[in-house]
């Protein structure tokens, strides 16, 4: 028994050492650091910022009407007179819960489609193949937006239908991974000795795809909150959570931008650039480290 | 009740080619590429049996398809026990008898394994109801075994931490782990320095000697075969075209391929200058198999009968076997000296 927990332990010890070293590999990149911390600002503004600043957007607002930054409201005030800083603190966390669930669900689907057209190949991946493709042509945003005025426009729904049909790309480059790696002579020393399939694809191809689909996941997350402002700008948004596309939105029909009332909807763009931006620039680090060609040139 | 632990009866694998969505279903005629076509072979318990080849003439496709990687026609019998490949219970212990050495230890290690994964996985797989220490024992006990000494610090290591030689050790121990029976080598050592090949080839050996393991040695290298193999099996396009003792194959081979073979051998002997027989041509596509004996177009003593009549292996002297229609031809290793 104390023999088991020693393998344990020296296995753990190993990993974690691994894994220290990928931290610090990631650190080293410069892109990659800029964007972690531009992300857990944007996640302590998120989790943090609510707790420290009131901000109702159906509470009757003390302020002056489409108002320019002042000292009360830093950020300016909107067509009913309510504070847009609160408006962003809070539309954060919406944007983050959004992009990750987003991701997630479309990188499930992706990669289970993916693994199982690539690995099992013949008939299976010709017709998980084709639905992909049939997928991949329809424009994407046309569809969310039907799907979503069709199901109804709340949060869960736009995390749903941003996951469903996120995951087209995710299926093609899993697959692409898979078909390579099934060929490799450790999938055949496996076979020999009498893996079943379920255990190839759980035990050796699975991990050597993660990497991948890990870094998928970053970038699948920038993608997903970007579908939600889109969304929420075009009208089709949940109009009872406070979101920066509810805002960019309020700014679009109320006239902001003809009058030049600029802080309507420069901080709420601002904010969406900048939080994918440090998406972006962490799947590109991770990019980096995982495909050592690119590295250092 | 015969001592062969592997046996091969008209072995025959063929891989069909697709040609397309339209002509796969509207034309009758199926093209395939006939990698092993109808291969008799015994290998007796102990005994290493060498398949040399040119890549492209099956010897690794006869491998796989004997150790059932493959789909497959004909007879297989293994320890006198037809192939059930229906039945999980044979199945199991099967694999737990044969297993198989890759080629390039690069490749044949999952780089996300540490080693003692990588060594335990047979065991697991194969032999369930092992306590974690009786596994931890036994994969030091292979990784020392195969040349990794002390054991205990290769345990953790990833494949990347180590050198070709010590991976193909590593590929090694994983197939001793379980102690098979037999073993199918595919080309062990094609891809290792010369210094550690030689290392390897008398691990192998070592294993025969202690435990009466026997093996189908896969290679190229003739001289390498010789000088390890009881018996060698020359194969061109998906036949074997001889088969005898290794000291007959290399010394009074009858088949016109092995002559040019055994002809092109590097030769210690500076004096001793013998022509070489260099085959015109190229082999033939296994998709457009030549008729009669399929050695006739590059073959420098053909005659009509030949292009006719595919010949079959016959027993011209004792155990050696040579499918041929003139084995009494001796090609001339003209001394060009004089």
């Amino acid at each position: 028994m104390s023999n088991l927990n020693k393998i344990r332990r020296e296995k753990y010890e190993v990993r974690k050492r691994n894994f220290k070293q990928f931290i610090k590999t990631f650190f080293n990149n410069k892109i990659g650091t800029l964007g972690f911390i531009m992300l857990m600002f944007f996640v302590v503004v998120a989790y943090v910022g609510p707790n420290f600043y009131h901000y109702s957007p159906v509470e009757v607002s003390k302020g002056a009407l489409l108002a320019p930054p002042t000292e009360g409201f830093i950020f300016g005030t909107d067509h009913l007179g309510r504070d847009i800083f609160g408006a962003i603190i809070y539309g954060t966390k919406t944007s983050l819960i959004v992009g990750f669930s987003g991701a997630l669900i479309s990188i499930f689907i992706g990669s289970t489609i993916g693994l199982s057209a690539g690995f099992v190949g013949g008939g299976l991946d010709n017709v998980l193949m084709r639905i992909t493709d049939g997928m991949m042509v329809l424009p994407k945003l046309a569809l969310i937006m039907v799907v979503s005025a069709v199901l109804g426009t709340n949060i869960r729904n736009i995390i749903l239908v941003i996951g469903l049909t996120g995951w087209t790309g995710t299926a093609r480059l899993v697959r692409a991974q898979a078909l390579s790696l099934r060929e490799r002579p450790y999938i055949e020393r496996a076979r020999s000795i009498g893996a079943s399939k379920f255990y190839i694809v759980y035990k050796h191809i699975l991990p050597n795809v993660f990497p991948v689909i890990f870094a998928q996941t970053i970038l699948a997350t920038s993608s997903a909150i970007l579908s939600e402002t889109s969304l929420s700008f075009l009208g089709l948004g949940d109009p009872l959570s406070v979101s920066w596309g509810q805002v960019l939105n309020g700014a679009f029909v109320n006239g902001a931008v003809s009058v030049g009332a600029w802080w309507y909807f420069v901080p709420a763009g601002a904010a969406i650039v900048l939080m994918v931006l440090s998406f972006t620039f962490i799947g590109y680090s991770f990019d980096e480290i995982l495909n050592p060609k690119l590295r250092g040139r | 009740m015969s001592n062969n632990i592997v046996e091969a009866k008209n072995l025959k694998v063929y891989f069909k080619i697709r040609q397309g969505l339209i002509k796969d279903i509207f034309s009758k005629k199926e093209r395939y590429v006939k990698a092993v076509d109808g291969i008799d072979l015994g290998i007796k318990k102990g005994e290493i049996v060498s398949l040399v080849g040119e890549s492209g003439s099956g010897k690794t496709t006869t491998g796989r398809a004997i150790l059932n990687l493959v789909h497959h026609e004909g007879l297989l019998k293994f320890d006198d026990e037809i192939y059930d490949l229906k039945n999980r219970k044979w199945l199991s212990s099967f694999r737990k008898r044969a297993q198989m050495i890759f080629q390039d230890p690069y490749q044949s290690l999952n780089p996300k394994y540490m080693i003692i994964d990588a060594v335990s996985e047979p065991l697991r797989m194969i032999e369930k109801n092992l306590s974690e220490s009786e596994i931890k024992e036994r994969t030091i006990q292979a990784l020392e075994f195969a040349g990794l000494k002390p054991g205990e610090d290769y345990l953790y290591r990833y494949p990347h931490e180590l050198s070709g030689g010590q991976r193909q050790r590593v590929a090694i121990a994983t197939v001793f782990v379980v102690s098979p029976n037999f073993i199918v080598a595919d080309e062990p050592v094609s891809m290792l320095d010369a210094s550690i090949r030689a290392d390897i080839v008398n691990l192998m050996y070592e294993m025969k000697e202690q435990k009466g393991t026997s093996y189908l040695f896969i290679t190229h290298d003739l001289s390498l075969a010789w000088l390890i193999s009881d018996r060698i099996a020359i194969m061109y396009l998906g036949k074997i075209v001889e088969i005898g003792p290794s000291e007959i194959i290399s010394g009074n081979c009858r088949h016109p391929y092995t002559q040019a073979l055994v002809s092109v051998l590097a030769n210690v002997d500076v004096d001793n200058k013998r022509q070489k027989i260099v085959l015109k041509g190229e082999t033939p596509s296994p998709t457009n198999i030549p008729t009669g004996c399929r050695f006739h177009p590059r073959c420098p003593i053909a005659k009509d009968k030949c292009t006719k009549e595919e010949p079959q292996l016959t027993e011209i002297e004792k155990n050696q076997f040579v499918a041929c229609h003139y084995p009494e031809v001796i090609l001339r290793f003209v001394d060009e000296k004089k």
